[in-house]
């Protein structure tokens, strides 16, 4: 029963974030940018471009500009999240990829790192007056949500072991649409049940920040207006 | 005018931070309303004369459509992670306390109501997210909120995701303009340039009359001949300047500097009547197409007198519509000289003339000043002068080196992709809104008198039009003469010694760099 609850519930939250997701790239592909924007100084050409978005994205290098409080702790959970998603591949394929070995222990390290981040955004999105100005609830409850799987998912590997085989075996089986028996251990369930919740609100909520990157003209547009000339198609419409 | 004693200045108080974060004072600017548009500056524009009776369907409706037309517009409502990095990024938030003023807050007020009728949070659970109807209050706020910020960028470079709230402010008097509630500083001045060609509403005539008053002071000051030409057909160059540049001060000056620029260089140029307006404020309302409408009088000028070339004086947004827009607003330029950049900054070409030493220069005629630069915001984050990215620092800089003796720069971080807007941009530059002019005005009046305390300087250099005008306003209350704020061209003007002028130097050398640059 409860292992059927979760397989339904792991299928509906991965085609939501696919799918959901999936659109929300669409719609941000198909609209147009009509003008020039991009924040210069900005790179000419299009490699340039590419390590503008990588330094972007790999060391956050306008938030450092910014706030070295917001990068150390952004960055600490960021990169913390990334190392233990990569560990987590080890409970998804039959044998551990090599890599994935390489991962495994700075992954253990890293889910303390991503708590600790959590903890430090939480504590500024309280007590620094103008982040708590601007913060909504949900804000303070996706910060909560993330230190929940977190530390839930720390629980397990250092307090209350759960017989992970048979989670691997779960998962591999969903994988391969067969449900089998999951362990009805609760802080398991709590840690796979926030994690389907966060596949779930992916695309209704601010973590298309991850996509939306890739998306914003004033990082990915090249400087070269007056070598190129850039219209977009309902504009082209205007000179009819 | 701020004493030159450093010394017995820097015992008296200390110079606060330009970067100090004030402690919120909330809706401490909430009472701040600009003038709205007369009925007419709507309707010249295209848009409805006053509030129309279905403006909440009308206006959530243009939030949808502009999230369809502008994909900055649609991905900077959605990423927003509220992570606070921006926070302490605006002048005006610096200068007001007012926390609707931090970028993400100003934003916000447009993203709660695009949340409640665009997101599944926001149709839901509107509590948890921050959506809110849209009421008559709400579009108040926008009017007065969305008129304090000078779209000046500066946000953007400090955003993870680059978000721009230039982008939502332009897209929130857009939504504003199509409801019928215009601003009337800027729907009064497009609809005179748009009919009358800059946005003084300066005829042919007089504008014909001042430019030959202008030769006549050139001649009288240098014994020189220098021609000011308007609407000379068959002309090489084409200058597109800001109308300040034809009546203001200092503005005035700077044009007498590209003058004598181009009377060394020994290019024919003209100025056109029909086009006689680089500013194109079609780019605070966010309206692509007040702002082509604009840039077309640009395209038939060029055409109508045959030029090769257009080159834009100072005029920081100008340049940001000339540089990164004009190609898509109004080219292809195919019919110009395709060896120059279309369009080229007079900064560029002036660079040009004195790096390959083709200017005589006199720094020592500038020594009354001690100098330093204001990058404008438009030019600094959303253009480019030269073949390098970051050229629209290095080239006035390099400009101004050229021909003074006593440079200085601010503070690093108020100056290049971190300058501080002067507090008159993006549509505010009118009486009513003073008071938010003088608080956005104050952290790079801070940053000046540190390097009055550190250096001496007395004089701020700028190459925009706003800027200038709005300095030699604000500049009084901080202490600083009114004239405190200079052209760069003026300098210019000032060091060159034209070709048959008398020059007061005991000798006559030629700079180092004219050595340096002949092949």
């Amino acid at each position: 029963m409860l292992s059927t609850l979760y397989a339904v519930l792991f299928y509906a939250a991965t085609l939501m974030l696919i799918i959901g997701t999936g659109f929300r790239i669409r719609k941000y592909a198909k609209a147009p940018a009509p003008l020039k924007i991009p924040t210069t100084p900005a790179p000419t050409t299009r490699q340039g471009v590419f390590w503008r978005m990588v330094r972007e994205v790999a060391v956050f290098e306008s938030l450092f500009k910014s706030n070295k409080w917001i990068w150390v702790f952004g960055y600490a959970f960021h990169a913390g999240l990334a190392l233990v998603l990569l560990r987590h591949f080890r409970y998804f394929t039959l044998d551990v990829w090599w890599w994935v070995e390489i991962v495994q222990p700075f992954g253990v390290y890293a889910g303390f790192a991503m708590v600790l981040g959590l903890l430090g955004l939480s504590f500024r999105r309280v007590v620094v007056e103008r982040i708590r100005y601007i913060s909504d609830p949900s804000d303070h409850l996706m910060l909560l949500l993330l230190i929940a799987i977190g530390a839930s998912g720390l629980l397990m590997k250092y307090v209350a072991h759960t017989d992970i085989i048979a989670v691997k075996g779960y998962m591999l089986g969903l994988m391969r649409f067969r449900i089998g028996e999951l362990p009805a251990d609760p802080i398991l369930l709590i840690h796979l049940g926030l994690v389907a919740f966060l596949m779930i609100i992916f695309p209704i909520s601010k973590l298309l920040h991850g996509p939306g990157i890739f998306f914003s003209p004033t990082r990915y547009q090249v400087d070269n207006p007056r070598e190129k000339r850039h219209l977009a198609a309902w504009a082209a419409e205007l000179e009819k | 005018m701020a004493p030159l004693d450093k010394d017995a200045e820097s015992e008296s108080k200390p110079i606060p931070d330009p970067l100090e974060i004030p402690r919120l004072a909330c809706g401490a600017m909430a009472d701040l309303t600009p003038f709205p548009a007369h009925e007419k500056h709507n309707t010249d524009l295209g848009f409805p004369g006053g509030l129309i009776d279905n403006w909440k369907e009308v206006a959530i409706a243009k939030i949808g459509e502009l999230a369809e037309k502008n994909r900055a517009f649609q991905v900077y409502l959605d990423a927003c992670v509220k992570c606070g990095a921006c926070t302490d990024k605006c002048h005006y938030f610096l200068g007001t306390a007012d926390p609707k003023n931090m970028p993400v807050a100003r934003q916000d007020l447009l993203r709660s109501v695009y949340r409640r009728y665009y997101t599944f949070a926001g149709k839901y659970f509107p509590w948890l997210v921050g959506a809110r109807d849209l009421t008559e209050e709400v579009l108040d706020e926008w009017y007065s909120y969305y008129h304090q910020c000078s779209q000046c960028r500066r946000c953007s470079v400090f955003c993870p995701y680059g978000i721009d709230t230039a982008e939502i402010s332009m897209a929130a008097r857009e939504i504003l303009d199509t409801v019928g509630k215009g601003q009337k500083y800027c729907n009064e001045i497009i609809a005179k340039a748009q009919n009358i060609g800059n946005n003084l509403g300066l005829q042919e005539k007089a504008l014909r009359a001042t430019l030959e008053d202008l030769e006549e002071d050139i001649e009288d000051e240098t014994g020189v001949a220098v021609r000011i030409p308007l609407d000379e057909k068959g002309a090489d160059v084409l200058l597109i300047t800001p109308s300040a540049d034809f009546f203001a001060e200092p503005h005035i000056d700077g044009l007498l500097g590209y003058a004598k620029v181009f009377h060394e260089a020994g290019v024919s140029w003209t100025i056109s009547s029909y086009a006689s307006e680089a500013a194109n404020f079609g780019l605070f309302i966010g309206s692509y197409e007040n702002m082509r409408t604009l840039s077309l009088r640009i395209r038939k000028a060029a055409i109508d007198l045959g030029v090769k070339r257009i080159v834009f004086g100072e005029c920081g947004h100008a340049w940001r519509v000339g540089y990164s827009f004009l190609n898509t607003l109004a080219g292809p330029f195919d019919f110009l000289d395709q060896n120059y950049p279309i369009p080229q900054h007079i900064m560029e070409f002036t660079h040009d003339m004195l790096e390959n030493g083709k200017l005589n220069i006199n720094k020592s005629k500038n020594d009354e000043f001690r100098v330093t630069f204001h990058d404008s915001c438009n030019v600094a984050r959303g253009s480019r002068m030269g073949d390098k990215p970051g050229g629209q620092f290095e080239l006035p800089r390099a400009v101004l080196r050229h021909v003074c003796n006593n440079y200085f720069d601010m503070d690093r971080d108020t100056t290049h992709e971190s300058t501080l807007c002067c507090g008159g941009g993006g549509g505010l530059l009118t009486d009513e809104l003073m008071d938010l002019r003088t608080k956005g005005a104050s952290p790079r009046m801070t940053a000046l008198q540190q390097v009055t305390e550190d250096h001496g300087v007395t004089h701020m250099a700028a190459i925009c039009a706003i800027c200038k005008s709005q300095f030699s306003k604000v500049m009084p209350k901080f202490g600083y003469d009114m004239d405190s704020i200079l052209s760069v061209h003026q300098l210019v003007s000032n060091a060159i010694i034209l070709t048959g002028q008398e020059d007061d130097r005991d000798q006559a050398e030629p700079t180092a760099v004219a050595e340096e640059a002949s092949p």
